[in-house]
């Protein structure tokens, strides 16, 4: 059923009864082309891409929970490409271009929001270095503007300007970024994918991953064998556990990272707005809660919930970059496992192992990547090689001396 | 993660007394191993769920380079030791 505004209106005068469910629950067939282990946003726009941009319409999405159960449904809904690093960039850029046609694209209301976001710098080192960042994304064709204190003034009035140990000094502003309904991404490329024949499996747990003379054949599920021609993992934080099962050991460590929402207030933060003497963001949601988060917990971790002391440590730098928000009450609280690489980049690449493809190491900088990584991903599985914009994000990186290493943090999957 | 760990030589502090540097399975290669060795010391890990080993530095205290043996899906900690006793030393 296709949404529009005259379905909306037909549905309202017959009573709404007509509505039909967004995706079928199919049950497994025995043998698929393709088969995608996690129905998160990657796991579903891979299969969204592969049915509708590859032809390859014979695809199953394995989901051990319910669709978008996991980070997808969990992160702070900020979509941006102010990367720095060539082997990011253009990616980003690319996700942030599908990101921009992605509504009509998938006959679904994302709400995709492109309020701008406002990285803040706090002295004279630090303006340098976003200046090179903003030098290195219009490089990239994407505009980026450096703002000084009197215009973050007029723009930010709320923020603390004079902070004694962290004065606020201007700000690098990318227009096109901005916000999306994180579920409905989810919900979206679900929907599109199953219009498109792509079979998906909900409370269906991979426990076993089967090799015939080496080659990948099939998993073994909850719900039974299922065989492909080949296997991608999606799995996120669990990418390791999924990997181990195919006997893979992957430079990725499994952190917790916690966001955060307030109460509904009217509307006062109108742009994504991020703190340069911390890792503190913000924006507001379009209910009006004020949605934020910092840096993940520092310890390895496959829980989904943190410790107080980081979320004690998150509002600390909040109310130093926002006296207001001491005013405001925090309604809710949680955590996501993150697959933290060893260079704070993702992986999108084929493995040692026929007919096995990973995609992981997305860090907490995944949600953004959504498309982008559902497309490259589809592109690698259905030709074989990596797409243009994806070549940098290789698994064999580390080994051969290419990391992408934004933070420059080096190999340490905590500091990313 | 709980909130207090058992220092061996502090008693029991707070955890933010401490930094966590990760992983504490990898052993560090003689110099002159092969490239894969250094290779899988340097970005390979395991990371299992469950029962892991990490390497832990109380900074705010003895200074002294622990390894915490505790389950990261329940956060229930089995023991902590120095890491010279535990026979490797910390980087």
């Amino acid at each position: 059923m296709r949404y529009s505004a005259l379905s909306i209106l037909k549905q309202a005068f017959a009573g709404n009864l007509g509505w039909k469910p967004a995706w079928r629950e199919p049950q497994p067939k025995s043998h698929y082309d393709v088969i995608i282990v996690g129905g998160g946003g990657h796991g579903l726009a891979t299969a969204y891409y592969l049915a509708k941009e590859f032809g390859i319409r014979n695809v199953a999405v394995i989901e051990k929970g319910y669709l978008g159960s996991g980070n997808v449904g969990r992160n702070t809904t900020i979509v941006r490409s102010n990367y720095m690093l060539p082997g990011n960039e253009p990616f980003y850029e690319f996700s942030l271009k599908l990101w921009e046609g992605l509504e009509q694209d998938l006959n679904y209301n994302v709400m995709l929001s492109q309020r701008g976001i406002i990285s803040l710098f706090h002295n004279d080192g630090q303006r340098d270095h976003y200046i090179r960042r903003g030098n290195a994304m219009m490089m990239e064709g994407v505009a980026a503007e450096l703002l000084d204190r009197e215009t973050l003034k007029k723009m930010l009035p709320f923020l603390n300007f004079d902070h004694g140990r962290f004065p606020i000094i201007g700000g690098l502003l990318q227009r096109r970024a901005g916000t999306a309904r994180h579920d409905a991404v989810a919900w979206g490329f679900a929907r599109g994918a199953d219009r498109l024949g792509v079979d998906l499996i909900q409370n269906c747990e991979v426990t076993g991953i089967r090799r015939e003379n080496g080659v990948v054949t099939g998993v073994e599920t909850t719900k039974g064998f299922i065989g492909c021609n080949k296997l991608a993992l999606a799995a996120a934080g669990n990418s390791s556990r999924v990997g181990e099962m195919a006997g893979l050991k992957l430079p990725l460590e499994s952190h917790v990272l916690q966001a955060f929402v307030t109460e509904g207030l009217k509307p006062c933060i109108d742009h994504v707005i991020t703190y340069g003497a911390g890792h503190f963001y913000i924006s507001q949601s379009d209910k009006g809660g004020l949605v934020f988060g910092a840096e993940i917990d520092g310890y390895s971790s496959y829980a989904q919930r943190g410790n107080l002391a980081t979320a004690e440590h998150v509002m600390e730098e909040g109310v130093t970059m926002i006296p207001g928000l001491s005013r405001v009450r925090v309604l809710r609280s949680w955590g996501g496992v993150m697959d933290m690489s060893m260079d704070g980049s993702p992986i999108i690449d084929r493995t040692s192992i026929e007919n096995l493809y990973l995609n992981c190491g997305w860090c907490y900088g995944g949600f953004k990547a959504t498309p982008a990584s559902g497309f490259c991903f589809a592109h690698l599985l259905a030709k074989g090689e990596s797409h243009h914009v994806a070549r940098a994000l290789r698994l064999d990186r580390f080994e051969r001396g290419f990391p992408i290493d934004e933070a420059g943090a080096g190999t340490q999957p905590n500091l990313h | 993660m709980a909130s207090l760990i058992s220092c061996p030589h502090c008693g029991t502090r707070p955890k933010e007394e401490f930094l966590i540097r990760g992983d504490a399975t990898p052993v560090r290669p003689a110099p002159m191993a092969a490239e894969e060795a250094w290779h899988d010391y340097a970005h390979l890990r395991a990371n299992p769920r469950g029962r892991i080993r990490e390497h832990w530095q109380h900074v705010a205290g003895c200074r002294r380079w622990l390894v915490v043996e505790r389950d990261n899906f329940t956060h229930e900690v089995f023991g902590v030791t120095d890491a010279a006793k535990a026979g490797e030393g910390a980087r």
